[in-house]
């Protein structure tokens, strides 16, 4: 609180991007944890609520006729433009935001003041409701190929990876350890996703420390070991996910990668993923586009192009097809790396891991999947997201774009996923409020050593309690058997509105089908519910059943999907890469459409300029927003 | 002429079929006066039935004596044809790209189609101009019906009947329509029931370099006027090609002259231009290069979707000056036959719920496009693929398609039709087995005798069975006034017509029906 220096400031204004004149007038106010604009018209209220921690930049731009303008960017791609009447109070907001945007200290992250009224067995539960372990078993481990190890329960042999792993059952304690001595920061070879029916593993590691002439037997062995886990192939892929020429530098510097004549049996291969920096730069870029205020479709699309950014959204779904299509198709194992192994490894292996298994298409299936490759396996989420005042130069979209990636495979196939758009863009904010423990810290040990468990909430059950909110009601589960096989040509990736114009509602379709599906989903559950009490009822009155207070057989429920592990057969290519679409007639409800919700479309939205004289052609653009932000806290 | 001299080879056998991801089919390949037929002769195999007038190019390739056809559909559909034997491939070959350049309407496939089901209502009967009319009357007495156009004589593009304001005699008509391009006088396209509000198209007025007005053309626009109330005239094009028109003996409204109203430009592309981003665009979607920087750059090259943008920004312009602004609207571009219509069409849609039904659909492409006088013949003569020295042809109805998909894809609830029905509309301009969209205007297809001598399209598509898959299941009737966003960021490319790709995406229409 004593960063805060005012914490009312009345008669301020929320400029609207497209029309000045329907800005708002209210007030704002600065909370520990918010920043809170209240807009009082007649009688309705609209509280705009940002937790600090969303803030990503606060600028003061130059003083005007009207006031002192301050514009506010949040991570989740808000933009606020405020309008102070005095510069006093500007500079004072100003300058609370800058030290509240930026906290120095862990203990200052909003997850360790946030109780969301649980008693601490609750939060116990919390945070083992989602384990790795698990995930472990239902792949099939231990099994006669691979084994759980822990080796790595005190973080010794590497400080950035989980206290279990899952190596090959013929890998010596001598192989395990002399392998993470010869990758860098100890990120030895270990098992990311076992694909049960065709025995072919993916793996998961850092670039080898080969430098231009190094090799290391036991890292050769490891490899060999982790081939001979797969008796379905021969050999095994490594991918290395950086373009080439990245690698190659590395191996000036001791690092890079395997050289083929060394180990047997491998096919190496590069994939081109660029690194964090170029990716930071991208989307800066993108949010560029994003932000311009009334673009021509030219300059749109020009500058879509020039950020690059759906080129690597691109170059990471290419990878991950590449990864499943080696497992599920030639039945290989494939090792894959980058330079450290934490970004756009995990990128690539999670989103191999969706493609392959229906699992991580539902709710809890792609918690457990951020879980195990992006939390446990160490993406350095608190250098990512920038939740400390830190080193920029450590901040990248990482996993923005693997959320996008699942996002962009959800419009390829509209029917696979078990949750929305809503669940993908609710985990992003989560990841950057700070708000429950599961996002702090930049892996496993330093999170032990912070005590979260013990200090903060987690996120997941928080998530699954709200799960109504983030389901797909074209959701089939008569579809989790296949492996998915987007389209990766060009035209197939599209800009995603919802994330990075989230807040500009006016630009989002008017009327959504998804909420509508839901209402209806809703009240097709009321109506079954209304039947079977009324059905009760009648057979009471015709006394079928004694007993009125009596226990009833109600229908099961539909939507509350089995936790069971899906035995996923994988189809057959047929040259289509569409999953074979069963019409599940039994999950079809009757006569659904009859009860669409009355809701009409709100117009207003478009509003054109006449305001121009005669003779000068008017310039006409249509507003695409009425600025709703909003928030709830 | 006999189609038999023009069939060299009938029927080979063991032909096989690509088409992209879908099983390849081997079969028997026959063609007839009017179709290519490819049938494995199993039974539940498709079977492949190609309209010849759906073909807009051909290629033809030979290793050793198996030949391959390539066939580049208007549909922008490709298909792939592997013939055994030289010759018979050269045969087929001449013989398709005879049948498919063939110049006569009168020899077209719906002067030969029989329908094998029974016409219950017929579309030629569905939507007449005194229908409409009736409508109208029941709103305002401020229009009649003229005759004026009775024989095409005063302009050709035009019906017969026409709504012109009630004070305006038939002589004053006359003397507007000389001073219009292809006598195209402004005419009524829509009146908003909610303000008494109306919009008009018309062509350019001929003022020439030396500025020719025309009091008659004054009078009959001034006359949709409320006393004190000013108008707006939208020039769908630029302020500088109006200018340049005017050296053709076209223009513009002089404010002078038309002191009630407020010109506004627009910049919608001529019709050529449009055409040319057509086939930019298919060539973008067909480069094999799998570079995204690459395929943002045609996209953005083909200025496809700035005209999408353009045409709905100008329809939303239109649709604002008569609901918002409480004004009354002229709408031309040059001849009032491309441009003017999507406008007018469009703000339609935007303005009035009647339009959003199937029904209000048809109707609405029946008055704005057909009766109207847009030569679709002429319009959708070749496609993307075609070789051909390029005549008038564009994608002008394309465009108005993709538009109305656009506002379709922002008000998924709010249209009675769903996707199926813009893409079927889509394929039937360009190549169909009823004679709707055969012929330029009403006096050409009066002289075909197309409502004797072929089957409405509106007489197959308003069958329950057919409409069927047509349906959106979540329309729910909606009565305000529909605004869509034209941020670039809100539209997005219409992919099903450039469907030479595979569709990864699963019916979704389907899938929500279900639920």
């Amino acid at each position: 609180m004593e960063h805060i220096i005012t914490p009312k400031v009345e008669y301020v204004k929320l400029l609207n991007k497209y029309a000045e004149k329907k800005s708002a007038l209210g007030t704002l106010y600065l909370t520990a944890t918010h920043l809170i604009y209240v807009e009082q018209t007649n009688n309705a209220r609209t509280e705009t609520w940002v937790l600090h921690h969303h803030i990503v930049s606060v600028e003061k731009l130059p003083l005007t006729a009207s006031g002192c303008p301050l514009l506010i960017r949040c991570k989740t791609f808000q933009l606020l433009h405020l309008l102070f009447q005095r510069e006093r109070d500007c500079q004072d907001v100003y300058q609370s935001l800058l030290r509240l945007s930026q906290p120095v200290k862990e203990e200052e992250l909003y997850a360790f003041l946030y109780n969301p009224h649980q008693n601490e067995e609750d939060r116990r539960q919390g945070w083992e409701f989602i384990s790795v372990a698990n995930d472990f078993s239902r792949m099939g481990l231990s099994n006669d190929y691979w084994e759980i190890s822990h080796l790595n329960k005190n973080y010794e042999i590497c400080s950035t990876y989980p206290s279990i792993l899952g190596v090959p059952k013929n890998a010596s304690v001598a192989v395990v350890t002399g392998s993470a001595k010869f990758r860098s920061r100890g990120r030895l070879p270990v098992l990311s996703y076992y694909h049960k029916d065709t025995k072919a593993a993916i793996c998961r590691c850092s670039q080898p420390l080969s430098g231009l002439t190094s090799r290391c037997v036991e890292d050769e062995q490891m490899l060999q070991a982790i081939s001979q886990a797969n008796p379905n192939c021969p050999f095994i892929y490594v991918v290395d996910t950086r373009p080439k020429l990245n690698a190659m530098a590395n191996r000036a510097a001791g690092k890079g990668y395997e050289n083929e004549d060394n180990y047997s049996n491998i096919r190496f291969q590069f994939q081109g993923i660029e690194n964090i920096h170029i990716m930071r730069n991208s989307l800066q870029k993108l949010l560029e586009v994003c932000s311009v205020k009334s673009p021509s479709m030219s300059d749109y699309l020009t500058g879509l192009e020039n950020s690059g950014w759906l080129r690597h959204i691109k170059s990471v779904m290419d990878a991950g097809v590449f990864l499943a299509k080696a497992v599920c198709e030639e039945r290989a194992s494939v090792l894959v790396h980058c330079s450290d192994g934490w970004d756009r490894t995990a990128q690539v292996c999670s989103l191999a891991c969706i493609l392959l298994d229906p699992y991580y298409r539902t709710i809890k299936g792609l918690m457990v999947l951020i879980e195990k490759e992006w939390i446990s396996f160490g993406h350095k989420f608190s250098h990512r997201c920038g939740h400390l005042d830190t080193d920029p130069k450590e901040v990248s979209p990482v996993f923005t774009q693997f959320l996008e990636c699942v996002w962009q495979l959800s419009e390829q196939f509209p029917c696979v996923f078990e949750f929305n758009e809503h669940y993908l863009i609710e985990i992003h904010n989560q990841v950057y409020a700070c708000q429950y423990g599961n996002f702090i810290g930049n892996c496993q040990k330093e999170r032990l050593d912070m005590r979260l468990h013990e200090k903060t909430f987690s996120l997941w059950p928080h998530l699954l309690k709200n799960q109504h909110l983030y389901r797909n009601p074209l959701y089939r589960r008569s579809l989790e058997s296949t492996v998915l096989r987007p389209s990766t040509l060009p035209l197939h990736f599209k800009f995603w509105c919802g994330m990075y114009n989230h807040y500009d509602r006016g630009m989002h379709p008017k009327q959504s089908v998804l909420d509508q599906l839901l209402s209806l989903t809703q009240k097709q559950e009321e109506g079954e519910r209304t039947m079977t009490e009324l059905q009760r009822q009648l057979a009471v009155a015709d006394g079928v059943l004694p007993d009125p207070s009596g226990p009833i057989n109600t229908p099961t429920e539909q939507d509350s999907p089995s936790e069971k592990t899906p035995t996923a057969p994988f189809v057959q290519s047929n040259g289509s890469c569409l999953p074979l679409v069963n019409g599940d007639a039994e999950e079809a409800g009757p006569g659904a459409e009859k009860c669409i919700d009355k809701e009409g479309a709100e117009p207003g939205a478009t509003e054109h300029d006449l305001t121009s004289s005669e003779d000068k052609p008017v310039s006409v653009e249509t507003e695409h927003s009425k600025e709703e932000v909003q928030e709830s806290s | 002429m006999e189609f038999a001299e023009l069939i060299k080879t009938p029927r080979v056998d063991g032909v096989v079929l690509h088409r992209p991801f879908m099983p390849t089919v081997e079969g028997t390949l026959c063609l007839t006066g009017h179709h290519l037929i490819l049938s494995s002769r199993q039974d539940n195999t498709e079977e492949l039935w190609l309209l010849h007038a759906n073909i807009d190019s051909i290629e033809k390739r030979f290793v050793g004596s198996l030949g391959t056809i390539i066939v580049k559909c208007k549909d922008l559909r490709v298909i792939q044809l592997d013939i055994p034997g030289m010759e018979e491939c050269l045969n087929i070959a001449s013989s398709i790209e005879a049948l498919s350049t063939l110049d006569s309407v009168s020899l077209m496939y719906p002067f030969f189609y029989r329908p094998l089901f029974e016409v219950i209502e017929d579309g030629w009967q569905l939507f007449v101009p005194e229908e409409a009319f009736k409508d109208l009357e029941s709103m305002t007495d401020e229009w009649r019906l003229s005759e004026v156009n009775k024989d095409f004589s005063v302009c050709p593009s035009y019906p017969s009947l026409l709504t012109v304001p009630k004070d305006i005699d038939d002589e004053s008509l006359c003397k507007a329509a000389s001073f219009r391009h292809g006598g195209r006088f402004p005419v009524l396209s829509y009146y908003h029931k909610k303000n008494g509000m109306v919009m008009m198209r018309a062509a350019q007025p001929l003022t020439g370099t030396n500025g020719r007005r025309c009091k008659e053309d004054e009078k009959l626009i001034n006359a949709t006027l409320c006393a004190g109330k000013r108008g707006y005239i939208i020039d769908t094009r630029t302020i500088a090609v109006a200018q340049q028109a005017k050296a053709r003996g076209g223009g513009f409204e002089q404010e002078a002259n038309y002191a009630q109203w407020r010109r506004i430009h627009k910049a919608i592309e001529r019709s050529n231009v449009l055409q040319e981003g057509l086939i930019k665009l298919v060539e973008a979607c067909n480069d094999q290069s799998h570079s995204m920087d690459r395929w943002l750059s045609k996209l953005e090259a083909s200025n496809w979707q700035s005209n999408v943008k353009e045409i709905l920004t100008t329809a939303c312009l239109a649709a604002q000056c008569i609901d918002r602004e409480g004004a009354s609207v002229l709408v031309h571009g040059t001849e009032g036959t491309d441009s003017t219509l999507q406008v007018t069409s469009l703000a339609q849609i935007i303005l009035d719920p009647a339009c959003r039904t199937i029904r209000g659909f048809e109707a609405l492409i029946e008055r704005e496009w057909l009766q109207a006088g847009h030569p679709f013949q002429q319009r959708c003569a070749q496609s993307a693929y075609s070789n051909g020295k390029p005549r008038s042809e564009a994608p002008v109805f394309l465009l108005f398609l993709d538009c109305v998909w656009q506002i379709l894809r922002q008000f998924p609830c709010s249209f009675q039709f769903n996707e199926n029905f813009l893409i079927m509309l889509f394929e039937h301009a360009y190549a169909s087995q009823f004679g709707t969209f055969l012929g330029n205007s009403v006096a050409e297809r009066l002289k075909l005798l197309l409502s004797q001598k072929t089957v409405s399209l509106w007489s197959w598509v308003n069958r329950p069975q057919e409409l069927e898959r047509f349906l959106n299941p979540l329309y729910e009737p909606n009565n305000l006034v529909i605004w869509p966003s034209v941020a670039p960021q809100s539209l997005l490319l219409w992919e099903v017509p450039l469907q030479m790709h595979e569709m990864p995406k699963e019916h979704m229409d389907c899938e929500i029906s279900m639920c």
